[in-house]
């Protein structure tokens, strides 16, 4: 009696989960510029007009490019930190980790002020650079919790093996390694550019003159005409986080598979 | 020592771009905005207002308010989800973490954009329930109040406060519930002698991740709050956009962020206490 409760919790638990969000693309296929029930009738005007849009591809980019760094970047921090915290030990190990896993709890805003504040008295001006580096901040801790748990499962004894095989330890890597681990970076690659592209708070302090996607929808929300293209816009990114994501947790099962460590499901 | 040079580049990011920012910008909390210079003698006046002014006082009251009503909520609709994944899901648990964690790497603009389109005058609530002829006109009073935030945010944190709770009751050694079992307690005093206490770590977990970033957010009350719904990180915007007054609004995410520490450091102590006092 019990079990069957919580499975109909369970349910409408993931319906309020999703349910909301699923609103946006029923709309985006609307043919009426008023969002409200019922619905008109089927049309596809309002991507059409998203392709006339200059405004919207220039923040494509500026999107893409932060994404891209922020993504490379963080990951490379990723590898870094997650490979000393799993390989050895060092000095003030348990405080230096903690710290750099702060971004994951503090606010978003104090972490925008606090760059903001910085960055204009030493005379930088705002700029997609700026967003990145917020972007990274707050990514490599994600980046770390990823590659840790598929680092931890990793065999020292293939790497042993290599050396005494007469391999450097940069060979080493490059060829034992990062073959074994390549799909938890993978993972973690796909992961912090989902993040990156969809950041608002960061991006809406750091970014000055050249928006990042949502720095153009929250621009567009005060025009009630564009109402509709911003609901297509908005359903696009959905399913590109949507893909991106599942990809990520694609190449995420299989690090652990390569690992041996299958059972472990966070 | 290789570890720490491994360390030292990710380790120095943060260093070079958080802790020093958030140290310079407790420093300027200290100074003054004069028009548009800054005065850099030491001050408290800053911190004088913060305390002193009546609205600064309502919008930390409400952000604090606002966020404790967020993560009860959060955590009480989490709680059973979390449970009934780790306990009664024996296969796909990898399949039901990853659908609940989905919702929370999408764009957060979106999602709040969608509780706006839903609770809206003429939203997908409203429009409903007008055509189905249940209201005559539209309920205002669904969206722009405190409310409509408490939705939203609500909503927003759901996924992230599931995975501390589900890893800690994970953790627990099912021979335990079994030897509860084994010694006499139902299923009603055994949840509440040995898998609550147990699972209180993931349980504050989850409270803290919610309560602490929720002091911080502004969109969700500038999308949806209306002007009842406002809280201190609007005003902190504010000071940092309009107002370009940055000295004050260094000293009220200081205050802010400093009132959520004590709260927490609080909660983490009576939620202990209350914990070990079961048994």
């Amino acid at each position: 009696m019990k079990i069957k409760f919580l499975t109909i919790y369970a349910v409408g638990f993931m319906i309020f989960l999703y349910l909301p969000v699923l609103f946006l693309p029923i709309f985006s296929f609307n043919d009426s510029a008023i969002v409200a029930f019922p619905l008109k009738g089927f049309t596809l005007q309002w991507y059409e007009n998203l392709a006339n849009e200059p405004g919207m591809h220039q923040a494509l980019i500026n999107s893409l490019k932060v994404g891209i760094a922020t993504s490379v970047i963080s990951t490379i921090l990723g590898i870094c930190g997650a490979r000393a915290v799993t390989r050895y030990e060092f000095f003030a190990k348990k405080s230096i980790t903690s710290f750099v896993m702060l971004p994951l709890v503090l606010p978003e805003i104090l972490v925008a002020i606090s760059m903001l504040v910085v960055l204009l008295q030493l005379g930088f001006s705002l700029s997609l650079i700026s967003v990145a580096l917020g972007h990274i901040l707050m990514c490599v801790p994600f980046s770390m919790a990823i590659l840790i748990s598929s680092f931890e499962g990793f065999d020292q004894s293939l790497e042993e093996a290599s050396m005494d095989l007469g391999e450097g330890p940069l060979m080493t890597f490059f060829r034992v390694t990062l073959p074994v681990v390549a799909p938890g970076i993978v993972s973690s690659l796909l992961i912090t550019f989902t993040i990156s592209l969809d950041e608002f708070i960061v991006a809406f302090f750091l970014s000055g003159t050249e928006p990042t996607l949502p720095i153009f929808i929250w621009g567009q929300l005060r025009f009630i005409a564009k109402l509709p293209n911003i609901l297509a816009l908005g359903s696009l990114m959905l399913l590109a986080s949507f893909i991106l994501l599942c990809a990520a947790e694609y190449f995420r099962r299989r690090a652990q598979r390569r690992t041996g460590t299958e059972d472990s499901v966070i | 020592m290789r570890g720490f040079a491994l360390m030292s580049p990710t380790f120095f990011y943060a260093l070079l771009l958080l802790a020093v920012p958030v140290a310079v910008t407790i420093t300027f909390s200290f100074w003054t905005q004069t028009y548009l210079d800054l005065d850099t003698t030491f001050t408290l006046a800053n911190y004088q207002e913060v305390w002193s002014k009546p609205i600064y006082r309502v919008l930390m009251f409400r952000s604090l308010t606002i966020a404790a009503i967020v993560t009860a909520v959060t955590v009480i609709l989490a709680y059973p989800l979390a449970y009934y994944i780790s306990f009664h899901v024996k296969e796909r648990q990898a399949l039901w973490i990853f659908l609940i964690t989905i919702p929370f790497w999408t764009s957060y603009l979106l999602r709040i954009f969608a509780w706006k389109l839903i609770l809206g005058y003429n939203g997908v609530i409203n429009s409903t329930l007008m055509e189905l002829g249940i209201i005559g006109e539209p309920l205002e009073f669904i969206l722009h109040n405190a409310n409509a935030v408490v939705m939203t945010l609500s909503h927003a944190w759901l996924p992230f406060a599931i995975l501390p709770i589900f890893v800690s009751l994970q953790k627990i050694d099912r021979s335990l519930l079994e030897a509860a079992n084994d010694l006499g307690d139902g299923p009603v005093m055994r949840f509440l002698r040995v898998t609550l206490p147990l699972s209180l770590p993931g349980v504050i977990a989850a409270s803290l991740i919610v309560f602490i970033p929720t002091i911080g957010d502004y969109v969700t009350p500038r999308l949806v709050g209306g002007s009842d719904g406002l809280m201190i990180a609007n005003m902190i915007q504010v000071q940092f956009g309009k107002a370009n007054n940055w000295p004050l609004g260094a000293a009220l995410a200081m205050t802010s962020m400093l009132l959520v520490t004590a709260v927490s450091v609080a909660f983490i102590l009576v939620a202990r206490f209350l914990g070990g006092r079961v048994r």
